[in-house]
């Protein structure tokens, strides 16, 4: 992506505090208070809108597996509908037709979602750039029209799709069934930030992203390329089936219009709206997909489609690098008027 | 293991041709372990292509080129750096969206552990040595007064600081043999002058032989032990600073078109 749309590390002395706390302290203070947030919210919440916040949290995951690919390793997908159509189908025909425990299903729906995006990094090698958005786009085609396919009929439900339900919250915890599913999935959310974070801030993360900036120059520094960037596809698709499996459980159905190209177009805007190379990005192009469609329809119903897409063009507009880039220059702001108080004393 | 008449690379009889155009055409010479030779030529000599070529990242038509005895034509790119090469970049090569300290780590990367599951969920002590790889990083930053403007974006840097950025990631690798493609590219009188220290400490302190390649007359004669000369894709001379400087076919192909001769 663009340098615009990249968020990159500031020049920061880690030990300067602010109000007591040095940048390292104020993330983990942020990160705390939107956890006990999150762990609260359900209780303030009627059903239907933990139901919502469910939804934007297993969004979350998909935009988080496609950041990794694209904001942190460059290549390009049209295609995550595919991996979180994968996830979903995998836990549906487990559970309805093997009659396989729920819980199972996601991590089973997570491997066959890395099994795929690693080898469909394969032909990827040969691509980059819009050749790539190509490809990828062929597959997020391609995948409703197999879904319905009647020779899979007996395992997908073809167009009727499949059925499940959802279980209640084991051991007589007091939970409402949205209120458990909730916290299934903000634990695995929780789980899966917490490993992309820990991913990119290591020697693999490090080479991921030198992929991104100088293929050739991350080779000569020993990066296996070719290795990595599928391995990046696999990981990628991994998270978004896991995604899939999430909303296969929480909607309680999966049905192959659910998964056509429009969806891996909504990972993209949520991604971009996040903030393209920025983790905690995700949560924020997730809440986007999910609310502001809905907000369009409460508006018009007929123009729905259209305030949708001014919507974005004004967000994209006021801020260019998504949220990500929102936040920086809050704290850049916000960090130039201590001084100027400091100075003041 | 490898008896002293063994060079620490061995470059013999490459061949290199683009399309019709013979790019290299049977160049041989040898670099000594603790040597730091100069390869020197007019401009479209060869000399970038030679180095593509023992970096891998051409395919030479014939010939080979051997690190410590070992035959490296079978290596793919990113196999050089665990056979000991290092290289800097002619025109940068470095990870512009990253900090000054990243680019760095990278360059260790060849030289560390870790995988896609131990560093997702922070196992076997990635902890300890990503914290240990870090002080050493910062050591060499200072070293190379980069500590400053560690947490800096790469892309958003002087291109002097760039090249020595590109210097501290590839020493960051611990090669045996460090190339550099025209480091002394962009810099003043000055900073000519400090460089040639720092390659001298980087072979003297570190014990890493080097192979320069550059412009720069005064640099490559002050500092080499050995240089070869190149044109129209051939090794045209070889020896000493003085033999080479003394040599007619070099006075005639290279050093008669206008460049400064003197070596101080």
């Amino acid at each position: 992506m663009t340098a615009e749309t990249q968020v990159t590390a500031q020049s920061v002395d880690p030990e300067r505090r602010i109000a007591g706390l040095t940048s390292g302290g104020w993330r983990c203070a942020a990160t705390a208070i939107a956890i006990l947030v999150a762990v609260v919210l359900p209780w303030t919440l009627g059903s239907f809108q933990t139901f919502q916040i469910t939804l934007v949290l297993f969004y979350a995951i998909a935009i988080l597996g496609l950041n990794i690919l694209t904001g942190f390793n460059g290549q390009f997908s049209l295609g995550h509908s595919a991996f979180f159509a994968i996830g979903a189908y995998t836990t549906a025909i487990l559970v309805e037709r093997y009659g396989v425990s729920t819980y199972l299903t996601i991590p089973v729906a997570g491997g066959l979602g890395f099994a795929a995006g690693f080898l469909f990094g394969f032909p990827a090698l040969r691509l980059s750039g819009l050749y790539l958005a190509l490809a990828t786009f062929a597959l997020s085609v391609a995948t409703p029209q197999l879904l319905k396919y009647n020779h899979f009929e007996d395992f997908t439900g073809g167009v009727q799709g499949i059925n499940l339900l959802k279980d209640s919250a084991p051991f007589d915890l007091p939970f409402s069934v949205d209120q458990w599913w909730y916290y299934v999935t903000l634990a695995i959310t929780l789980f899966a930030f917490w490993m992309a974070r820990n991913l990119i801030n290591s020697r693999t993360g490090r080479a991921i992203m030198a992929i991104r900036d100088n293929p050739i120059a991350a080779a000569t520094m020993g990066v296996n390329t070719a290795l990595y960037k599928t391995l990046t596809f696999g990981v990628s698709a991994l998270l978004t089936a896991v995604a899939g499996a999430l909303s296969a459980i929480v909607v309680e159905y999966v049905a192959p219009d659910s998964f056509t190209f429009v969806l891996s177009v909504y990972f993209l805007i949520g991604l971009v709206i996040g903030g393209v190379g920025w983790i905690p990005g995700a949560v924020i192009g997730g809440a986007f997909v999910l609310y502001v469609p809905n907000l369009a329809e409460g508006i018009s119903t007929g123009l729905a489609g259209v305030l949708f897409g001014v919507i974005i063009l004004l967000v994209i507009y006021l801020m260019p690098s998504g949220a990500a880039g929102l936040v920086r220059l809050g704290i850049t702001h916000l960090r130039r008027r201590l001084d100027r108080d400091n100075n003041k004393a | 293991m490898t008896g002293a008449a063994v060079p620490l690379l061995d470059v013999e009889d490459v061949r290199v041709t683009f399309g019709g155009i013979v790019a290299l055409d049977g160049v041989s010479f040898s670099v000594q372990r603790g040597a730091i030779a100069g390869l020197i030529g007019p401009n479209g000599a060869g000399k970038t292509t030679l180095f593509n070529c023992i970096s891998r990242i051409y395919q030479a038509d014939s010939g080979s080129i051997r690190v410590d005895g070992k035959p490296i034509f079978d290596s793919p790119i990113h196999g050089i750096s665990k056979v000991g090469l290092g290289r800097t970049f002619q025109n940068l090569a470095l990870f512009g969206k990253l900090s000054v300290l990243d680019n760095v780590l990278i360059g260790a990367h060849a030289r560390t552990m870790g995988n896609f599951v131990s560093d997702a969920l922070r196992l076997l002590g990635m902890r300890r040595r990503e914290t240990a790889l870090r002080d050493e990083a910062m050591a060499l930053l200072e070293e190379l007064r980069l500590d400053d403007i560690a947490g800096e974006t790469v892309a958003a840097l002087p291109f002097g600081t760039q090249k020595r950025v590109e210097l501290a990631r590839a020493l960051s690798a611990k090669p045996t043999l460090l190339m550099l493609d025209e480091p002394a590219g962009g810099l003043n009188h000055d900073e000519v002058e400090e460089f040639k220290d720092v390659v001298r400490r980087i072979r003297d302190h570190r014990h890493i032989s080097i192979l320069l390649v550059e412009h720069h007359m005064n640099l490559v004669m002050s500092v080499s032990d050995q240089v070869v000369v190149l044109n129209f894709g051939r090794k045209i001379a070889e020896g000493t600073p003085t033999e080479v400087q003394s040599n007619p076919s070099v006075i005639d192909a290279y050093l008669g078109s206008g460049h400064e001769t003197e070596a101080h």
